[in-house]
């Protein structure tokens, strides 16, 4: 098989880590000049952050070069420590253990084997379908009622999210479009780098100029100013990037904000999730972002929708 | 070498956090007691701690549970360099404390589960006396009390197959037994300890 590296690709992977270069030095001069003791931890927290974006683009960059296996174990890998951090919030009982037995050691990797070997027809329903009775009726079989329908709710939101929407960013190396055959690799970093982008440009302009909260009680970090900001210049960075897509510059901006919306949507919901049990992140594994879902947050609501409009308009 | 590849296996599936809350960790004598949920809390108290003092602690364990079968009775002998108690049968002659100050000697600290068995859901059982004795036999040891999160959901009791939940541990300020304290009162207190820890 040919490897999925041709010059479009090079230029992507050269672009991030050009983008990261300029995030580290801007980092190392805003360290210099800052003084007050509240910005230095903000500053502090920022270098930290950009610390760990260099190791993710690393595996990142890494598991496309290798063509197929490699996505496919980063996103399996990042589904389930995301499972896990999801799982760990959910205040499940003892009757959910085998159902939870299932969900961590089948379900989910039978997810990314059945994404890995392109079975459409599989995948897409193997966890709202079979999952999602096969929860209720192990649980049932456990023989616990107490806050039944709440407990297995919890459990399928989990495999829903951290799951089933997570793969279907791998799963945008089966689809075939015409005239695009063995670039797909392409339109997962696209994917990855609008959505990873927008959260960024959120942040930034957020802690910029942000001053008028959209949810308050929620996430006192969002902010009209930051989500104008960073939706609109994703979009306008995914439109830059129509030529590694098989998207015209019009679409290319449309799929970008679609992208960027439905990654403030997670991005927001998740935040509901923390603020209900009250956290302030789901884990402790990526230095100065918090757990994996933290990260993933965004990523989570807009695969599946970037996965179908693709779909269902290209192929 | 064992003990690297088991403290580094603990750790990966349970995915432990550990808190030192108002409390350093330090190598002198002292006693770690922990609630008990799960057969894990041994090992993932034990894998919590920073290598060079886990090399002088010594869990307390049942003697009835860990001498079963070659793999426990190698982990408890070879790997953790248990104190094994005789749960059953306590007398004059079979006497834990005495076992246990032998065992601790002018050098090893010890993780101890006052509870004595393994409680079921959020609740943390009455203390048993041991740890009382102890102290007024050897008051100059540090009494650290440790909450244990979560490890019964990743274990519960009666399950053979673990589920990857996230645990964590927190360790908190020392604790001594002040000169005119009964028994009872000294229980209740250290028991209060651990559960204060809950949530740090």
């Amino acid at each position: 098989m040919k490897l999925p590296i041709d010059q479009e690709m090079l230029w992507l992977a050269c672009g991030v880590v050009g983008l990261l270069a300029v995030a580290t030095g801007t980092g190392l001069v805003l360290d210099r000049q800052i003084k007050s003791e509240s910005a230095v931890a903000t500053i502090k927290n920022l270098n930290t952050r950009i610390r760990s974006w260099w190791i993710m683009c690393a595996f990142f960059i890494l598991a496309l070069f290798t063509d197929g296996l490699g996505p496919i174990i980063l996103f399996g890998l990042a589904s389930f420590l995301a499972l896990r951090e999801f799982i760990t919030l959910t205040p499940t009982r003892r009757g959910d253990h085998r159902s939870l037995c299932w969900v961590f050691f089948i379900i989910t990797p039978l997810q990314y084997v059945l994404v890995g070997t392109q079975s459409y027809g599989l995948f897409t329903v193997l966890i709202p379908l079979y999952a999602f009775l096969f929860i209720p009726t192990r649980n049932a079989i456990a023989g616990d009622y107490e806050g039944f329908l709440e407990r297995t709710a919890k459990i399928q939101w989990g495999l829903l999210v951290c799951v089933y929407c997570v793969s279907h960013a791998p799963a945008l190396l089966s689809l075939e479009i015409p005239g695009y055959i063995g670039q797909n690799a392409k339109l997962l970093f696209f994917l990855v780098l609008v959505v990873q982008i927008s959260d960024v440009l959120q942040y930034v302009w957020g802690k910029c100029i942000g001053r008028t909260q959209i949810t308050p009680r929620i996430s006192p970090n969002k902010t009209w100013e930051g989500f104008i900001g960073g939706i609109g210049g994703a979009t306008l960075i995914g439109t830059s990037l129509w030529w590694v897509t098989p998207f015209s510059p019009w679409q290319a901006a449309a799929m970008s904000l679609a992208i960027s919306l439905m990654g403030f949507a997670g991005g927001l919901t998740m935040s509901a999730i923390k603020r209900d049990r009250g956290v302030k992140d789901f884990g402790t594994l990526i230095d100065g972002h918090g757990g994996v879902l933290d990260r993933i947050d965004s990523l989570c609501f807009s695969a599946p929708v970037f996965f179908h409009l693709t779909r269902y308009f290209f192929t | 070498m064992k003990a690297p590849l088991l403290v580094a296996a603990a750790k990966i599936l349970t995915g432990v956090n550990v808190r030192w809350v108002n409390c350093q960790p330090n190598i002198r004598q002292r006693v770690y007691f922990a609630n008990h949920t799960s057969h894990l809390d041994i090992l993932v108290l034990w894998a919590a701690l920073p290598s060079e003092i886990r090399a002088v602690t010594r869990p307390a364990a049942a003697k009835d549970y860990w001498e079963v079968g070659k793999i426990r009775s190698y982990l408890a002998r070879e790997v953790l360099n248990a104190v094994l108690i005789e749960r059953k049968k306590v007398s004059k002659r079979h006497n834990p404390i005495e076992l246990l100050l032998h065992a601790m000697g002018g050098r090893y600290s010890l993780i101890l589960f006052p509870e004595g068995t393994r409680s079921i859901g959020q609740e943390i059982g009455p203390f048993k006396s041991g740890l009382y004795y102890l102290t007024r036999r050897k008051p100059e040891l540090e009494l650290i009390p440790v909450y244990i999160e979560n490890l019964n959901r990743i274990l519960p009791k009666e399950e053979f197959l673990p589920v990857p939940i996230l645990s964590s541990i927190s360790f908190g300020p020392p604790l001594r037994v002040m000169q005119k304290e009964t028994k009872a009162a000294f229980l209740e207190r250290a028991r209060n300890a651990v559960y204060g820890l809950k949530g740090s």
